[in-house]
């Protein structure tokens, strides 16, 4: 039937094919580099932004172009958590494998981002508050993260069965999304050290316009990193699950 | 510009500690994952 045919290719292009993890790993292998390119040139110009464009801060003096990859850090931090959490519950509720996948592609590399807005804030906080760290609302809520995406990774590890890691990762990371709002409140809930938001979406950001482009420049650049790290870890996860297929073993034979 | 020479540049108004120490562990740990990313995949194709 010819008609059927053409329907069939044209009107519908059917985007819950690449839920298969087989039909998922070539484009995640195909668009990764992409975002692979587009965060290393926005890291470039953030950079350029941030050191060569970007005024001395009146207060803080030069300690303050820490902001360009603590601030992003610490938003990626979040929004991970929160994708892998999201990928988590999708694979909790519909039982798709490449939901899963996706959640444990994520975590490290938000860990990462953790440890990186934490350790830059600690960087940060030495010479403007005086100290390294301090146990208030804000640091102490994303050091809990930092903890959380190490319960995710460990739990994980544990189990045997990829599938039962899955169900178990998502049951914490759904329950650790509470903490989300909190880091993301605790300047306004509680009386931190840390200060708040520059930048808010009710109002113009309190610093100077070539600061706040260097900074947005930086938050894209981690955006385009973080898509296309978690995009090859995917294909690792692929790999390694689907290891026993024969589509994994004429793929990776085609290679050696 | 902000800068009038490179010394003035590293020293970041006597702050090169701290802001050399966020960015130099930022690509390190670029670096690292990056790295384990390549190790994972190859020992993914070894083990078929």
């Amino acid at each position: 039937m010819p008609s059927a045919n053409l329907q069939n290719e044209s009107a519908s292009f059917n985007w819950f094919k690449y839920a298969s993890p087989q039909a998922f790993f070539p484009l995640a292998g195909a668009i990764a580099p992409w975002f692979a390119a587009f965060a290393a040139v926005l890291f470039v110009v953030g950079l350029y932004i941030g050191f060569f464009v970007a005024p001395t801060d009146a207060q803080q003096g030069e300690s303050y172009r820490i902001i360009f990859i603590h601030v992003p850090a610490a938003w990626m931090s979040m929004v991970i958590y929160l994708a892998m959490a999201f990928w988590a519950g999708i694979g909790l509720a519909f039982n798709t494998r490449l939901s899963g996948m996706m959640a444990s592609a994520l975590a490290p590399t938000g860990a990462w981002f953790t440890f990186i807005a934490l350790w830059t804030g600690a960087l940060w906080g030495r010479p403007t508050w005086g100290t390294w760290w301090v146990w208030d609302a804000r640091l102490t809520s994303e050091l809990l993260l930092l903890f959380l995406y190490f319960g995710f990774m460990a739990l994980q590890a544990a189990i045997d069965d990829p599938r039962r890691a899955d169900k178990a990762g998502a049951v914490l990371a759904l329950v650790g999304v509470i903490n989300i709002p909190i880091i993301y409140f605790s300047v306004q809930w509680w009386n931190t050290l840390h200060q708040g938001s520059s930048v808010s979406l009710k109002s113009a950001p309190t610093m100077a316009a070539t600061m706040f482009t260097g900074m947005m420049v930086m938050v894209f650049a981690c955006w385009a990193y973080a898509i296309a790290a978690a995009l090859w870890r995917v294909r690792c996860i692929i790999l390694e699950r689907e290891l026993r297929t024969d589509w994994v073993r004429a793929y990776l034979g085609k290679q050696t | 510009m902000n800068w009038g020479s490179m010394i003035e540049f590293f020293a970041m108004g006597g702050k090169g500690l701290y802001v050399w120490g966020s960015y130099g562990v930022t690509f390190a740990v670029i670096a690292i994952e990056i790295a384990m990313l390549a190790l994972r995949r190859r020992a993914a194709g070894h083990r078929a």
